[in-house]
């Protein structure tokens, strides 16, 4: 029997920037909040002296403890899914005091309003034809300039030190620290990018430029560029990350509690409206029920999801008939298509890329949503380029021109000799959602507590395969134009399928946005559409995924999220915003 | 700087551990001098041991003697040795610096198998698993296993295609076995071999380039090899350098706050 637990006003699921964010502003509100972590306790202190790249980068040391949980991988309906076993390059997800927002390397951008009313702009431009029937694009019920204050605020909680993109939406304001240091990589992409009639600017970066309070108080020291970011909590406190910013600020209300170790099973509720939560402690195995007026789910995606089909609520995603919404759309930024990216070898320049921070970069956006005119294109929607220096560290750092052994004499020549002679280019493609695509719970696997896994079913389709080919010569370009002697582009084979490892931290969907209950499960306060007093917050809302990295949306969406819980708990309840039908609005 | 710091411990042991060892292994082992050393399979062990010891050459003074180079995984010497030679062929001594055997790692695979890492302490690992020659993630064999049943089955291969055990055949022919196992030629029991041999390399770049406090990039020099620095507080000074900055590298042990 689960011990019951004295009630709060709201209890979150997750302490990365999701649920954070939802703490700091209802607990400054006066409400009294509760945040349940999953994993273990962890400060700055934990960072200090974790320059180990065995243990962080290859051993996945900040991971998520796939002991206890994983998910499963197929690519169609009727095969046996395969459990993701162990984490491969990126790891599945993170948890701990910060979540995966700890270990993240901060590029930051906002998406575009093309990819806010994505499905009217195709079919504006191209005509409703050129959209796929399986392919279930849909309008976020949000425009741009709806999020853009809240755009802004994510900016300067988190001291976003940018360049304005001179092909960007409007903004209302600057970025509130300037770009970091340039470094001659850098400088190189940008110098290059330029003459080639692009329009580069700085990556905007979460990886501080200089010492900065933020609006709440909260100081963030200046990067010191030591290389150790990506897949690392920061020595320094100067890479934007929860524990710094949002979970602090929260602290200091007096009206919060996070308490870790707290993996919760169950959103509890009537059918009508949530109760509270069922959580077990992971070391203890103790149960305990915490009653809430409000219930915040902000467990990643995947978390996201599995609590709401574990839960019962909404209806699950039935990609046969296409009823149903919970675990419908799902995208990524898939890797190991081929493609995407080039490798650049100089033989007689020598980069200092054993230094850097996670989000040193400079960008183009000239192919990004509607920049780029896909009349003649093979693929919708676009992609970024970018160049980043977040520090090569000794073991990954073996790079060979292509036709080269892998391994044995010429391959250990080569790797000493190009170890600091190539730099990278790649691409960030946006994702198209499929009726194919979608998230359910596996029959076969359970977690440790019998409780059974996320499965994701998902395939490639010419649309990324496309996509992933014309970033590979785009960035080859770039590439000769910053005189390369050797340039390398992975091959896309024609028939290149997706596997586990081709899902990433950048993963969504399954807990949709929208105006339409009928195709999608919360509003765009994030507010659940059958059960008003619980928002699913996090990437599991997007309806597609937008070709850069997703953490600034995310943050976005949730201070909107934030602003509609507040507005929920003064008021009377009710929903936020009328339901529509999708004939009433597209 | 770091440099000096990281010498010390292992300078000091040099000349006294061969010593202290050799005393302390008497001791364990009730051996006295006209003890029981008898005409046992242990005693012609021992003897061995002590043999060897008395017929090593003097030691130099910057000549260290690893102290943790002991195996506590592997438990079969003959074993031992196909895996050195099998990582040296990965990853060769040339005249850019040090293979695999110099730079420790064979010891840090042997200690990484006899981890979490080899037992699959962090990985899902409920069943069913794959069954059909499944790759290393997938197989219910953990990695340790998949080590030892790679390797034992490469020494096989060279005796039965070559007639000498795999430390002892040519380099080419060390080379042939393990393309074959590359490209799944070789069939191995419970994991596919192109996948082993993967995890084999993989170990062998992280032996040859982690952080020297796992056993291996010994004295550091697979990061001068690579002109890596190591663990570096800040590069705040050099980002913006058009020139390529060489410097000594920092292992953990310099770098880690310590009492
Ligand atoms: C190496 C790396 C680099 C990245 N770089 C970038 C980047 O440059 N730019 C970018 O935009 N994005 C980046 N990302 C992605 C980014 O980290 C995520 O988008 C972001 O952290 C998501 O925030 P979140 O709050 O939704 O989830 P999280 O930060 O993951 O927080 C979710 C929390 O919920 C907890 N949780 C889950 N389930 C439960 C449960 N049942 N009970 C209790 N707690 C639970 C988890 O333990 C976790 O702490 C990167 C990710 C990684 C791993
Ligand atoms: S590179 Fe900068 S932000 Fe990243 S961990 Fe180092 S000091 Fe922190």
């Amino acid at each position: 029997m689960a011990e019951k637990l004295d009630k709060v006003d709201v209890v979150v699921v997750g302490s990365g920037w999701a649920g954070g964010i939802a703490a700091a502003e209802l607990s400054k509100a006066g409400y009294k909040v509760v945040c349940l972590e999953r994993g273990k306790e962890r400060s700055t202190k934990d960072f200090v002296g974790s320059k180990d790249e065995l243990r962080y980068t290859k051993r996945h040391e900040l991971a998520q403890d796939l002991t206890k949980q994983t998910m499963t991988f197929r690519n169609n309906v009727g095969e046996d899914a395969i459990p993701m076993r162990k984490h491969n390059g990126y790891p599945i997800y993170d948890e701990g005091t910060g979540g995966t927002s700890v270990h993240w390397s901060g590029w930051s951008y906002r998406w575009l309003p093309f990819d806010f009313e994505i499905r009217s702009k195709i079919i504006e431009k191209y005509g409703e034809e050129r959209i796929p029937k399986d392919m279930i694009v849909q309008d976020w019920g949000v425009t741009y300039d709806d999020m853009e204050p809240y755009y802004d605020k994510w900016e300067k909680t988190a001291g976003i030190s940018g360049e304005v993109n001179p092909l960007g939406p409007p903004r209302s304001d600057e970025y509130p620290n300037p770009p970091m240091k340039e470094s001659p990589a850098i400088r190189l992409f940008a110098d290059a990018t330029k003459k080639l009639g692009y329009h580069p600017f700085r990556m905007p970066a979460a990886t501080v430029s200089q010492q900065y309070v933020n609006p709440d108080g909260e100081t963030i020291n200046a990067c010191v560029f030591c290389a150790f970011c990506s897949m690392y909590g920061c020595d320094f406190a100067a890479k934007a990350d929860p524990i710094v910013t949002v979970l602090k600020t929260a602290q200091k209300t007096g009206n919060f509690e996070i308490r870790n170790n707290a993996h919760v099973k169950r959103i509890l509720h009537d059918g009508k409206k949530a109760t509270g939560v069922l959580y077990v402690d992971p070391l203890t195995l103790e149960e305990f029920e915490q009653p809430a007026d409000l219930v915040v789910s902000a467990a990643f995606f995947s978390g996201n999801n599995r609590l709401m089909m574990l839960s019962g609520i909404g209806e699950q995603y039935n990609p046969e008939t296409g009823k149903g919404v919970i675990g419908k759309n799902f995208t990524s930024h898939y890797t190991g298509i081929g493609g995407n990216a080039a490798t650049a070898y100089f033989e007689d320049k020598k980069f200092n890329t054993f230094a850097g921070a996670g989000a040193l970069g400079c960008v183009i956006d000239d192919f990004n949503g509607d920049h780029i005119d896909n009349t003649d294109t093979d693929f919708l929607h676009g992609f970024n380029i970018s160049i980043f220096q977040d520090g090569a560290a000794a073991i990954a750092n073996n790079r060979v021109p292509q036709g080269t052994p892998y391994w044995g004499k010429e391959f250990k020549e080569k790797s000493v000799h190009y170890a600091h002679r190539y730099l990278n280019i790649g691409g960030m493609q946006g994702t198209m959602p499929y009726t194919h695509n979608y998230l359910d719970l596996d029959p076969t696997y359970k977690d440790v507590y019998g409780d059974p896994l996320l499965r994701i079913t998902a395939k490639f389709t010419d649309q990324e395969r496309n996509m992933a080919k014309m970033i590979a010569e785009k960035c080859a370009e770039i590439a000769e134009e910053m005189g390369a002697d050797i340039i390398d582009t992975p091959p896309v084979a024609d028939d290149v399928e997706m596997t586990s490892s081709s899902v990433n931290t950048h993963a969504a969907g399954g807990v949709i946005m929208g105006v339409d209950p009928e195709t999608s499960a919360v509003n765009t306060y994030s507010q659940v559409w059958g059960m008003e007093n619980v928002f699913v917050v996090g990437g599991s809302s997007f309806p597609h995924f937008g070709n850069s990295n997703p953490t600034e949306t995310i943050g976005a969406f949730a201070y909107r999220a934030a602003e509609g819980m507040i507005k929920y708990l003064k008021g009377d309840g009710g929903l936020l915003v009328e339901s529509k039908t999708s004939k009433e609005t597209v | 700087m770091a440099d000096k710091k990281d010498m010390k411990p292992g300078k000091s042991s040099a000349k006294q551990a061969p010593d202290a060892s050799r005393r302390q292994f008497m001791k364990n082992s009730g051996l006295v001098v006209g003890g029981v050393a008898g005409g046992s399979l242990l005693g012609g062990l021992l003897t061995n041991q002590f043999k060897s010891d008395k017929s090593a050459p003097v030691k130099t003074e910057d000549q260290k003697v690893e102290l943790t180079e002991a195996r506590m995984f592997f438990e079969r010497y003959e074993d031992f040795v196909v895996l050195e030679q099998a990582t040296e062929r990965i990853l060769p001594k040339d005249d850019n610096g040090p293979g695999a055997i110099e730079l420790g790692v064979p010891y840090f695979i042997d200690k990484q198998m006899a981890g979490s890492w080899g037992i699959n302490g962090t990985d899902y690992r409920q069943g069913p698993f794959l069954k059909n020659d499944p790759p290393v993630d997938q197989t219910s064999l953990n990695r340790g296993q998949v080590i030892i049943t790679g390797i034992r089955k490469m020494n096989e291969e060279s005796k039965n295609r070559f007639d000498v055990t795999f430390d002892k055949a040519e380099e080419e022919q060390q080379i042939e076995i393990l393309q074959d196992f590359e490209s799944s030629k070789v069939k191995l029991r419970g994991v596919n071999a192109g996948s082993m041999f993967q995890l084999l390399r993989e170990l062998t770049m992280e032996g040859a380039y982690s952080d020297p406090l796992y056993g291996g990039n010994r004295n550091m020099a697979g990061w001068k090899m690579q002109e890596f620095p190591g663990a570096v507080p800040s590069y705040a000074d050099i980002i913006e350098k058009e020139e390529f900055v060489k410097r000594d590298p920092m292992s953990l042990t310099s770098y880690q706050q310590k009492s």
